[in-house]
């Protein structure tokens, strides 16, 4: 086990290695400059722009430049932001704890919703309870996150007047009140992106979950005389749940791209709104750092995907 | 307007016939600004007026917490990196230069202790220097004396280009020297009849020596106080995280009396206009949102709620036309629209007439902008009460097609004019933008009225405004025949504004296409009158130069503006916060307060 997690570790470094070049070539090969608000500004003598460029390297040749980032990143340093000359590491870590409670809310949400709905659907197939949530999942996943979000602000926030809809990752409340303005404010970015997440996965959870609860060893287990209860939970719904596994794992990095739009419209302070504006700014080394950070995330899950297989079907071995 | 009937002019406000914002009001519609306006008076000896503030509150403190809202959020807090609006705003809260100019373009006092004029003799005749008084008890917000040092060290700062101030354009040139412990005088290196730019406004904040004298030129980076700023403004800093939020609390040893009002204040950033305008006059989660790309329609609707208002300051924004000078469709020693060329159908003045004539501003404006664009015939804003005799624009289709059939534009069996087998057709590019695109149709459907066809294409903003050499799309290197985007003004003294006229500022593979002249346009008069008006110390002289090469540009048609675009911010209904069009928006913040 151990030796093929460390294996799979090392399998990793190579892609992680390839997709920094190409990260680094597609954004030295984009058309851009993170001094562009200098070149424009008539106010601005183009020396200081040049002095700035020289200055932070930016006139070297593509390879030269990522060759110093990847010995900067080997040691750690992950350069610093054009844009606000803080050092990269320090605006993550401070986007992190937000982006990480968002985005980890709303995947429980999506998981309470999805998995109960999903299983109890399927074991009543056709029944109306099905066609609801059928229905409701459908609507669900065809509804893009940023047109939710904008319903939601305009029903609950402007109509309604119940939440606000400006995220303040800092409030300066203290005791119950702190946790209350956070519940409020967070509901409706975790509300879009959890509905979202969910209703594709309670479709994915009812189809499982259909294809096992056919299955002969559940007829067996129902002639044994076993519960319901027992039946479903214990052996149709841990043998469905693998493929899931899969989806959920393999979806958490699409989430935090979803989450991208979700934190705009919310304000909400998290890493997708640091490499929105990044992005426009032509800041670099921020969206080298993001982007990066964003494809060790996918390797991750992917890791984390088949060692999950292995707790849920024991027939799984790993060498 | 003469140099004579300028002086005129001043002599009726001398004597008190005209009043100072009138006259004012006057050199704004005719293409100057404000603050230059303002420092005509003061040189020629009208005692600038003292303006009066509005602040009511009778004590410190006790007015909450002040919620702002910016769609883009703060980067940085130091204000000599501070390129962008949202990082001079940002630094603005913690940082005061030594004066800021008001809307009307009068110096306002902040750490100085009164405006310099010839008569308190802060001014030399020879316009060689200026000292200004400091004001004394003013304290850095950890408790240290405010004094010359640190004004002159700030100078040392800005002016050393390894710093790489963005500001060093108004430092690198002057001399700053300590004269006593609140006293410093700048030396001007030739006479400088614009003196008022080091030390005040946006490029004038003033940073502490003892906590940035380690950290001049190359280190300029590493200051910790670059996060956390210290400053002698209103508002203390607490709390920090960039491009998301700033955060400061009440100054308690303010060095104006009262003052500040609110106990603490915050600047979010992030998120768009539309939902920014939102917050403050739908929900009135925030009390103030800044520049509201809106449409009015829009801004109208969200202020029926009554929970705020849309608050239209006039700065120096254009959107205009502008005509190509030069062959964009041939190409001469690897680039197109070089300024070895001449462009086949536009150097005819009367197509340029025409289509200056098929211009519907008005339509634009009711239609388009509302109270967000105002139609305009000068190049500089205008004030429709103000608008400039020499500089006229009318809308009609007939008349237009009169002076192209007259210049024997004669129409074709497709209804397009032909003269010598060249079609009257143009390709007129923009940035994508809804509020453009529309005005590109209205155009473009009086063109066709005429007997002008024009092609309409749209280019994403990120490529039109950037300034990639690589890419064939971008506005200064205008492979098209006509384009349309907003110039804006950021500087109170219109010299700079001014050099986009200029021969020797075209825009050409040469420089890289960082010229600042984009059409190419040319004229030995403009560039003589440029020339002139650089050197010339009198102000009224100078001012007279400035106008003529307004209507220099505008009647030649080298560009078309369509409507001048005002600054417009969102404010909550109770919250009283003085504006001003040439400076940043908290250039007065310790006047912002609620009523009651």
């Amino acid at each position: 086990m151990s030796r093929y997690l460390l294996r799979r570790l090392l399998i990793a470094i190579p892609s992680l290695l390839g997709i920094s070049v190409v990260l680094f070539t597609v954004l030295a090969l984009a058309p851009g400059d993170p001094f562009e608000e200098l070149a424009t500004n008539p106010n601005v003598p183009a020396e200081v722009r040049a002095n700035l460029r020289v200055k932070f390297g930016l006139d070297d040749p593509v390879a030269v430049r990522y060759v110093r980032w990847f010995s900067a990143m080997m040691q750690g340093d992950w350069g610093f932001s054009f844009a606000s000359r803080i050092d990269v590491d320090t605006l993550i870590l401070q986007r992190l704890p937000v982006t990480l409670f968002v985005i980890g809310s709303s995947q429980l949400l999506a998981l309470l919703i999805a998995l109960p709905v999903g299983v109890y659907a399927a074991t009543r197939p056709y029944s109306l309870f099905d066609q609801i949530a059928n229905t409701l999942a459908f609507i669900g996943f065809s509804l893009p996150t940023f047109f939710t979000g904008i319903l939601f602000i305009l029903f609950f926030s402007i109509y309604l007047d119940w939440l606000p809809f400006v995220y303040r990752a800092d409030i300066s409340a203290t005791g119950w009140r702190w946790y209350w303005e956070h519940l409020r404010q967070a509901i409706m970015p975790i509300a879009v992106l959890g509905l979202f997440q969910g209703a594709s996965w309670t479709r994915y959870v009812r189809s499982a979950v259909l294809d096992v609860i056919r299955l002969d060893y559940v007829t067996t287990a129902r002639a044994k005389g076993l519960g319901e209860r027992v039946v479903v939970v214990k052996h149709v719904v841990r043998n469905a749940l693998i493929p899931v596994v899969t989806l959920v794992a393999l979806q958490m990095p699409a989430i935090f791209g979803g989450a991208i739009v979700t934190e705009q419209i919310f304000r909400v302070p998290g890493i997708g709104s640091l490499l929105i504006s990044a992005i426009l700014a032509n800041d670099t080394p921020v969206i080298m750092a993001v982007t990066f950070v964003f494809s060790c995330l996918v390797i991750l899950c992917n890791l984390l995907a088949d060692m999950l297989y292995g707790w849920l079907d024991p027939r799984i071995s790993y060498r | 307007m003469s140099e004579r009937k300028l002086r005129d002019l001043i002599a009726e406000v001398k004597r008190g016939c005209v009043s100072r914002r009138r006259f004012i009001q006057t050199m704004v519609g005719l293409g100057l600004t404000a603050p230059l306006a303002s420092q005509m008076l003061t040189y020629s000896g009208v005692a600038q007026a003292q303006p009066k503030s509005t602040y009511k509150p009778t004590k410190r403190g006790g007015g909450g917490a002040l919620k702002c809202l910016w769609w883009q959020g703060a980067t940085l807090l130091n204000p000599h990196f501070a390129v962008g609006t949202k990082d001079q705003e940002g630094s603005r809260i913690f940082y005061e230069p030594l004066a800021g100019w008001d809307h009307e373009g009068n110096l306002v006092p902040m750490l100085a202790a009164e405006a310099p004029s010839l008569q308190n003799g802060g001014l030399s005749r020879d316009g060689l220097s200026v000292t200004w008084k400091l004001k004394k008890n003013v304290q850095w917000h950890d408790g240290k004396p405010f004094t010359a040092d640190d004004v002159v060290f700030n100078w040392e700062y800005a002016a050393d280009p390894a710093t790489a101030s963005v500001w060093i354009g108004s430092y690198k040139d002057v001399k700053a020297e300590k004269l006593d412990s609140h006293t410093v005088k700048v030396t001007f290196p030739k006479p400088t009849p614009y003196w008022a730019d080091a030390f005040v406004g946006t490029r004038g904040m003033i940073i502490p020596k003892h906590l940035f004298e380690a950290y001049k030129g190359g280190k300029s980076r590493d200051a910790p106080a670059n996060l956390k700023p210290v400053g002698t403004g209103p508002y203390k800093f607490t709390d920090f995280k960039p491009g998301d939020m700033v955060r400061g609390e009440i100054n308690t040893a303010y060095h104006e009396p009262n003052r500040p009002y609110f106990d603490s204040i915050e600047m979010k950033g992030g998120g768009d206009a539309v939902s920014a305008a939102r917050a403050v006059l739908q929900t009135g989660e925030f009390d103030y949102a800044w520049n509201i790309q809106v449409e009015d329609e829009i801004l109208l609707r969200m202020e029926k709620g009554g929970k705020g208002r849309a608050e239209i300051t006039p700065g120096g924004n254009i959107e205009h036309m502008q005509l190509n000078s030069t062959d964009p469709w041939t190409e001469v020693d690897g680039e197109r629209a070089s300024v070895k060329t001449k462009h086949p159908i536009l150097s005819d003045t009367a197509v340029r007439r025409a289509l200056g004539m098929l211009v519907d501003r008005a339509s634009v404006q009711e239609h388009i902008y509302g109270r967000t664009g105002v139609a305009t015939a000068n190049f500089l804003n205008n004030p429709e009460r103000f608008r400039s005799k020499n500089t006229k624009w009318e809308f009609n289709v007939d008349k237009a097609a009169q002076t192209l059939e007259a210049a024997g534009w004669k129409r074709g069996p497709d209804g397009i004019r032909v003269k010598d087998g060249k079609k009257l057709k143009f390709v007129f590019q923009t940035s994508i933008n809804a509020p453009r695109q529309k005005t590109q149709a209205i155009v473009k459907q009086a063109c066709q009225k005429a007997g002008i066809d024009l092609e309409l294409k749209a280019v994403t903003s990120a490529v039109f405004f950037s300034s990639d050499v690589a890419n064939p799309d971008t506005y200064p290197k205008f492979y098209c025949d006509l384009q349309m985007y907003t110039t804006t003004m950021t500087q109170p003294d219109p010299e700079l504004f001014m050099d986009q006229f200029c021969s020797w500022q075209a825009s050409t593979k040469e420089n890289k296409w960082q010229g600042r002249n984009i059409t190419r346009w040319k004229s030995d008069d403009y560039d003589k009158a440029y020339r002139a008006a650089e050197g010339e110390l009198d102000p009224v002289k100078r001012a007279a130069l400035f106008i003529r090469m307004n209507e220099l540009a505008v009647e030649d048609q080298a560009v078309i503006p369509v409507v001048y675009r005002p600054r417009v911010a969102a404010i909550s209904s109770k919250l009283q916060a003085p504006l001003s069009g040439w400076d940043n928006d908290f250039w007065n913040l310790r006047d912002w307060y609620r009523d009651a």
